[in-house]
């Protein structure tokens, strides 16, 4: 098992004729994902490497059975594009997109709210199950299948971590980047639950970072109700306060959100936290021996 | 659940005072009369246009407390209002929000003065935990949101909205009677609080405050201050604004050209990293090697040659750098065009400092390769363990 994407994984990819999401979607059929059609406005009839194009999710959906979404329309067009896949009830939304405004997001997650969809993002590198799907823009060549479930709100230290991981000898079960915008479809504790529910998943290794409390909530979930070790990094110890580092979502804001705060409330809630990211392989390996 | 008391502030560009009282007139919230002014002879003509006195002259800069560092001065005349901009244009104010290097003032809004009977807090911002945007009020008017949290968190009243249905009239009657205002300024307040509600989606603000919203002993509600950020995602659909636009410094205007994300910090590691997640573990990773980083540079998680480039270009003129650190999480990148891109970015540029760089991704050996070819100082590292040690050797 893994989650949220498998073997049965049907992905539209919605934007495929751009030079992002032709380039990376070719990437996932690489590696072995289903991407059975694309969507870009008006360009119905083309095709992106034997992928039919549509007009619409709508159409997309009627000519294929699909389950799966991956998002690359620009940042002005994303809110719209997210909303559009929920309407044709795929159960997965994965969106890269990066820059979508906060007030676009306000009203996606309202439109959500209490419908059968996870939505992965926005601002994210998407979804691995390793050996099985990729819906997303990660080197698929460093994971490995196994049973670490991986959770971070970052991109490219996502793959540092699971490069160590690998290296280490500890495949993923899934690796999940949420995201690094304020406002994101999952949570921690969101895939944290699925992680409960999947018995391939061992053990978790959660990224975090500066800002917001999504961490701390975490934290409390995890000592309440998550059954399997939670090894965690946060990044930003050195941050200054009120700079926005990169991320969105990334900032200390009135003394709150702070690096030190969040390792604080993870190690009082029995989480291992590990405090040089050039050790997390390793550590990560002895907190499950 | 806690409500925590954060804004958003800093992914957002900030609105001068002055700046952010022209949008909410537009929008039909009342703020006193009064116009910015570069030069103490322009102040001198607004305090004309403006008639009777007495004036207020406000410093412009991004960073609140400015009473407190003497950047707000009531003048009772014309001559007043002139002396008093002279005084303060081209001085370095410092505040608590500013540092002690404080800002340079390089303009200032004249205004009306108005006599005060009351001050209130009022501010929309976007609740992170719930997504929402919230309206938050107190009667502890001028004090700082922070502080009325963690002082007096009672006196805070806090209005979540649904974006379906909006602002509806019966939270605006939570807030009125949560606020205890005569109840002759209702029908005043309740119209003053539409207004100002909807100027978070007619300019995407991250957050807009109103601090203090006062009432004057003639019994009008005016916003006395406002602060207004603007959601940096959502320029695209206010091109109007970008001409107020501000860089702290030339660095960082610099590094918005290229769009790159750059902060400039106070350490001697230059450092450039693809992905901001990754740029601030190697911040950690810096600190850990006993070292202090210069700045803060993502090139962005698809770093392609040229923006590699320009980051370098960036970093290596800054004279405080002893030492620069590439970390580059390529990944599906090939690490021999990236390291092409490098070589022939710094190929016409004197270097004098050490450059450490760690590659991975496809390709890496023959990247490394490159750069150990390329007759330029750098030393290759293999992973981040082997950046700390090889950063805290050199320190």
């Amino acid at each position: 098992m893994s989650i949220l994407i498998d073997e049965n994984t049907r992905v539209v990819v919605q934007g495929l004729t751009g030079k992002e999401g032709s380039f990376h979607a070719r990437q996932c059929m690489a590696y072995g994902t289903r991407i059975v059609a694309g969507v870009t406005p008006g360009k119905k009839g083309q095709e992106v490497d034997g992928v039919p194009v549509y007009n619409t999710v709508r159409e997309a959906c009627r000519a294929h059975a699909i389950n799966t979404s991956l998002i690359f329309v620009p940042a002005s067009f994303a809110a719209d594009a997210i909303v559009e896949a929920a309407d044709a009830e795929l159960k997965v939304i994965v969106c890269i997109t990066e820059g979508i405004p906060v007030l676009d997001m306000v009203r996606v997650l309202r439109y959500l709210d209490g419908k059968d969809c996870r939505l992965i993002g926005p601002n994210c590198p998407g979804l691995i199950s390793p050996g099985k799907c990729k819906v997303g823009i990660m080197p698929g060549p460093i994971h490995r299948p196994g049973p670490i479930g991986v959770v971070s709100r970052s991109g490219t230290l996502t793959y540092e971590v699971v490069d160590q991981l690998t290296k280490a000898g500890l495949g993923q079960s899934t690796c999940v980047g949420i995201g690094g915008d304020p406002l994101i479809g999952s949570t921690f504790v969101d895939i944290l639950k699925l992680f409960a529910a999947d018995d391939d998943t061992g053990a978790v290794v959660m990224i975090g970072e500066i800002g917001g409390t999504a961490e701390e909530e975490a934290a409390r979930y995890i000592k309440e109700s998550f059954p399997k070790p939670v090894i965690s990094y946060i990044a930003g110890r050195t941050a200054p306060p009120g700079k926005r580092m990169g991320h969105a979502g990334a900032i200390i804001s009135g003394g709150q959100g702070t690096a030190a705060q969040k390792m604080e409330t993870l190690r009082q809630h029995g989480i291992h936290v590990v405090e040089n990211i050039g050790e997390i392989g390793t550590e990560t390996l002895n907190a499950i021996r | 659940m806690a409500w925590a008391i954060k804004f958003n502030s800093d992914i957002a560009m900030k609105l001068h005072e002055y700046q952010a009282k022209v949008l909410l007139a537009r929008e039909g919230v009342p703020v006193p009369p009064g116009e910015m002014a570069a030069s103490p002879e322009e102040a001198g003509a607004v305090a004309d246009k403006l008639g009777q006195g007495p004036f207020v002259v406000k410093a412009q800069i991004h960073a609140g407390g400015r009473g407190k560092g003497g950047g707000i001065k009531l003048a009772e005349d014309r001559g007043a209002v002139v002396e008093t901009a002279q005084k303060i244009i081209g001085m370095n104010l410092v505040t608590p929000q500013t540092g002690p290097e404080g800002k340079l003032v390089r303009k200032v809004l004249v205004e009306r003065a108005f006599p005060v009977e009351k001050e209130y807090y009022l501010a929309v911002t976007i609740d992170r935990s719930r997504a929402r945007p919230v309206i938050l009020a107190s009667a502890a008017g001028g004090m700082d949101i922070e502080e009325i949290a963690r002082s007096k968190p009672h006196l805070l009243i806090k209005e979540a909205i649904d974006p379906v249905v909006g602002l509806m009239p019966y939270q605006s009657r939570n807030l009125f009677f949560g606020l205890e205002m005569e109840p002759a300024l209702g029908s005043a307040f309740t119209t003053l609080l539409g207004n100002f509600y909807r100027v978070l989606a007619a300019y995407d603000c991250s957050l807009a405050e109103i601090n203090p919203l006062v009432v004057t002993r003639d019994k009008e509600i005016l916003a006395l201050d406002a602060k207004l950020d603007i959601d940096d995602n959502a320029l695209f659909r206010h091109k109007e604004l970008l001409e107020w636009r501000e860089y702290e410094n030339t660095w960082e205007e610099e590094a918005a050209r290229y769009r790159l994300n750059y902060i400039r910090l106070d350490g001697t590691v230059g450092m450039m990293v693809n992905g901001a997640g990754m740029a601030m573990a190697t911040m950690d990773a810096i600190a850990l090697a006993g070292a202090r980083p210069a700045n803060f540079l993502d090139v962005g998680g698809g770093a392609n040659a040229e923006a590699v480039a320009n980051g370098f270009r960036l970093i290596l003129s800054d004279e405080r750098v002893k030492l620069v650190l590439i970390n580059i999480f390529g990944g599906i990148l090939r690490c021999d065009v990236l390291a092409e891109g490098v070589i022939n970015a710094v190929s016409n540029l004197e270097i004098k400092v050490p450059i450490v760089v760690r590659l991975e991704g496809t390709n890496k050996d023959r990247g490394a390769e490159l750069l150990a070819q390329s007759g330029l100082n750098f030393t290759v590292a293999g992973d981040m363990n082997e950046v700390i040690s090889v950063i805290a050797n050199s320190v």
